[in-house]
Order: C-alpha cells, then sequence, then structure tokens
C-alpha cells in the first residue's frame, strides 16, 4: 500500500478543481508590483486576498531596516536562538512589540503558526484543560495536539456554552484556558470579548487571544480586539503574526504572566527551530513605529472596508455577518466557488477562494481581503466584476438584487 | 434524562442523534464505522460530538474522539464518561 493511498478521497475532490481548468492552490505569482497589483499568468491584477492589511509590504522604511540588517548580519540566522544565540535584531524587535502592547514580556517566534504551537502547548500541561472556540484556526487545534492537556470545544463565538462547559468540568483539577481569536480569519467576524472575560472570571480561567487578523486593524493604536473592546488586562496572553498588518512573517506572544521567559528553555516549537532573519526582525521593528506613527492607516483601512462590504451587500451578495477586512462572499457550492473564483482571476482580480473543511460554514468562500492602500478604482473594479460574474453564474438574480436596494 | 439507560437504549438514543448526519437509506448498527460509512467529514464529527455532549450533557475532550470509530466505540465512550471512568 502506498505512503499516500489513504488521501484518494482528497486527491478525487482537487482532480475535480482540477478538471475545471484552475488550480486555486498553486497560483503562480510573477511580479508584485505594489500591495495590491501584481502580475499573474502575465496579466495586471488587482490583489484583494493579501492578508496585507495595512499595505506595509512595500513600506521605504520596512524596506531600508530589511535592507541595511542584511548588509550588516548576513541573509540569516542558520539555527535556533537557543543554541546560536540571539541577535540583536530579535532582542530588539521583543523590547519594541512590549512596549507596543504595554507588556512586561514579548516574545518571537519563527512563524504565527508556531507561536501558537509554542505557547498553547507549553502553558495547557497533562492536567489542565483548554476550551478551544469550534472555529479556531488550525495552528490552535494542532497547538492542542502538541500538548497533553484535555482539550473541549466550545460553540463560535457563544460564551454562554463556553459558560455550560467549564460548569460541567468544575469539579476536576487543573488550570482552565480559554484560546479564541480576535477577527476570525474566514468570515471575518469578531469574538464577543467581554462577555467571553466575563465568563473567564467567572470561574478563574486563562484566557488566550489570537490577534493574528485583529492586529493593527481594530483599537485606538492597533493593538487589537482587546484594546478596542477595554479588556487587555484580562487578556492573559496575546499571540500574534508578523504576517498580516506588519508585512512579513513570523510569530509573538505579548504576556505579563510572572515567569513567562521559562518559555525560552521549555517551548519547543520555540526551541528546536530557526530564528528569524535579520531582515525580517528589522522590518517588523519598522513596521510597528510605522503603525504606531501613523494611525490614518487604520482610518483609510475601515473606510475602505465599509466602501467594499456596502458595495457587495447592495449588489445582493450574501456576506460574512460583520464588517472587518476580511470580507467573505457565501457561495452555495465547491464546483460553483472554483469557477467563480476563476472568472474573477482571468478579468485581473485575485482573491482567496476557502473550500471545507478549511470554512466554518461547510461551503465554499470568496474571502476578499481589504487593504489600507486600495484605492476607489481598484475596490470598485473588485465590485462590479464580482457582479458581473455573480450574474453569469447565477449567484445574482434581479430579485436578490431589488431585495437589498 | 435519566441515568438510568442501558446500553440499548442509549444506543437507541444515538441512533436517533445520527439521523440529521446520516445521508444514507441503510440502518444504524453498532458496527458502523462513523466516519466512513455515513461518510462524515471531520467537522460534522465534531457537530455530532457536541450534540451528543449537549443530549447526555457530558463532556467528550476532542482527544478521545481518535479512539471513536464505530457506533458501538461511541456507546462504550458515553458510558465510561458517565460512569466518571
Amino acid at each position: 500500500m502506498g505512503v499516500f493511498d489513504r488521501f484518494q478521497q482528497k486527491r478525487e475532490l482537487y482532480a475535480s478543481v482540477r478538471a475545471l481548468g484552475a488550480d486555486p492552490f498553486a497560483v503562480r505569482i510573477e511580479r508584485v508590483l505594489s500591495p495590491t497589483e501584481a502580475i499573474i499568468d502575465g496579466r495586471y491584477t488587482v490583489l484583494a486576498g493579501t492578508n496585507n492589511y495595512l499595505g506595509l509590504t512595500f513600506d521605504p522604511a520596512c524596506i531600508e531596516a530589511a535592507n541595511e540588517a542584511t548588509e550588516a548580519f548576513g541573509t540569516g540566522t542558520t539555527g535556533s536562538r537557543i543554541a546560536n544565540g540571539s541577535y540583536s535584531t530579535h532582542q530588539d524587535l521583543e523590547r519594541t512589540l512590549a512596549d507596543f502592547y504595554g507588556r512586561q514580556h514579548a516574545m518571537v517566534f519563527t512563524t504565527g503558526y508556531q507561536a501558537n504551537l509554542g505557547v498553547i502547548s507549553t502553558i495547557a500541561g497533562q492536567d489542565d484543560i483548554l476550551f478551544l472556540d469550534t472555529d479556531c484556526h488550525a495552528s490552535i487545534y494542532d497547538a492542542s495536539r502538541l500538548g497533553q492537556a484535555t482539550v473541549m470545544r466550545f460553540r463560535h463565538n457563544d460564551p454562554a456554552d463556553l459558560d455550560r462547559r467549564l460548569q460541567r468540568l468544575a469539579d476536576k483539577p487543573g488550570n482552565r484556558i480559554i484560546v479564541t481569536e480576535g477577527i476570525y480569519s474566514m468570515l471575518g467576524d469578531q469574538a464577543p470579548l467581554a462577555e467571553l472575560v466575563a465568563v473567564k472570571r467567572r470561574h478563574g480561567a486563562y484566557l488566550v487571544l489570537d490577534e493574528a487578523h485583529s492586529m493593527g486593524v481594530l483599537g485606538a493604536t492597533g493593538r487589537g480586539l482587546a484594546e478596542a473592546v477595554g479588556v487587555e488586562s484580562d487578556v492573559d496572553f496575546i499571540v500574534g503574526t508578523f504576517s498580516k498588518s506588519l508585512g512579513a512573517i513570523g510569530g509573538f506572544c505579548v504576556s505579563d504572566a510572572p515567569d513567562f521567559d521559562i518559555m525560552r528553555v521549555v517551548s519547543r516549537p520555540y526551541i528546536f527551530t530557526a530564528s528569524l532573519p535579520p531582515a525580517i526582525t528589522a522590518s517588523v521593528t519598522a513596521a510597528l513605529r510605522t503603525v504606531a506613527a501613523r494611525p490614518e492607516l487604520r482610518t483609510r483601512l475601515w473606510s475602505n472596508v465599509n466602501w467594499l462590504y456596502d458595495g457587495l451587500k447592495h449588489r445582493g451578495f450574501e456576506l460574512g455577518p460583520q464588517k472587518s477586512p476580511v470580507v467573505a462572499v457565501h457561495l452555495p457550492d465547491v464546483l460553483l466557488g472554483v469557477q467563480v473564483w476563476k472568472a474573477l482571476l482571468e478579468a485581473g482580480i485575485y482573491v482567496n477562494l476557502a473550500l471545507p473543511p478549511a470554512t466554518p460554514s461547510g461551503t465554499a468562500l470568496l474571502r476578499c481581503s481589504v487593504c489600507a492602500v486600495h484605492d476607489r478604482d481598484q475596490l470598485n473594479k473588485i465590485i462590479d466584476t464580482l457582479t458581473d460574474i455573480g450574474y453569469a453564474f447565477g449567484l445574482l438574480s434581479e430579485q436578490k438584487t431589488a431585495a437589498v436596494a | 434524562m435519566s441515568n438510568q439507560l442501558d446500553r440499548q437504549e442509549l444506543f437507541g438514543e444515538i441512533v436517533r442523534l445520527l439521523e440529521p448526519f446520516h445521508k444514507g437509506t441503510s440502518p444504524v448498527t453498532p458496527e458502523l464505522d462513523i466516519s466512513r460509512d455515513l461518510n462524515l467529514d471531520s467537522l460534522a464529527v465534531m457537530d455530532l460530538m457536541m450534540a451528543i455532549e449537549e443530549r447526555f450533557d457530558i463532556s467528550i475532550p476532542l482527544n478521545m474522539v481518535p479512539e471513536i470509530q464505530t457506533v458501538a466505540d461511541l456507546v462504550t465512550a458515553i458510558e465510561k464518561i458517565r460512569q466518571g471512568v
């Protein structure tokens, strides 16, 4: 028996997608012209599937910092921090992050995925119980498998369900650790954080909040949902990523937990992997300064979010429940989703196609991500093109449009 | 809900809870493989487990789910959890 035989069902699904003449999992971006434009298949394309919420990938200060760090420190660290040592750029970034969040401790990981793996698998021990929101990212589920804790789930964004589940296990020993996200990556909806915090307090639990998609996006200074809701002191661990608003790659955790630094010698996903290269740590440090210095980027982002969300809603599309830089368009079935995605790409618009089981709805989603530096012409092109394609594929009809007009 | 359900009654209850997930016409038997024979993906298995947790007011840790293959495994797991084993 071949080692890949058990993936037969996946192979058939993938083949049926490719049979439509599209491969959403193998898009080749030939040149990137700006945070919102690229050349794909030789075609000028507007990018709306990047998670590049603030458009900082071409920020001059970030590029300059990355270039200088490469010149000064070389292209890579060629090992882990525990073995090869920390570069001053790692420590500068950690200090900048701790200051940005007003926390005592900050720890940088090589990816956002590894930040969740490293934090959750370490803080949740054998006798502890993790409570994950059902819609949590794969990295949080994988983190819970890497550790030894008992793993429970609660219904998505349902504090009363979390409360019942905590109550059910109230007589068990061990810490309770709740994990939730600021903005959920597929539908763009936000956690009811004030209500979750009330439940957390009632049960004396710890709270881990993944702000991957909300950092730089929410809060008066861009610290995320906890800042926006005013509950930062109730969030014990904030986990996040540098690969969305900060335009690079890497993950982090900030906390005021006593003895936090022990993680550096016990967290396996931190210890047993190479550390971030100097160019990345330097550009992320510069990006954090830009986020702090230029709040107007967030204002422009939300103005664009309103424009795209309202525009698509007005044309009759069924969207995610809440406005956010992730604007998710529901599509009734997978194969139709692939066709619509392909038609959009051929019309010069790149968005993400999300298919089950990665989607909480169990249906296909066209996941558009909004950028602060999209201009109105680009957003209108997305709305108009998607509308034309929506009519062509029967997603929209005169009645649907009339119903919302 | 009585705590006195015997294995047969528990099986009957589970068959009832499986109904919304069961797309085929063949009857549910103890030997049935939940994900393969009912063609449930991992998300549907999770939804089923949550429905069972609510019906019996129990907690089924995610860690246990990989060991639950057949309907009989599920009945055994619920019995164990209800007995606090």
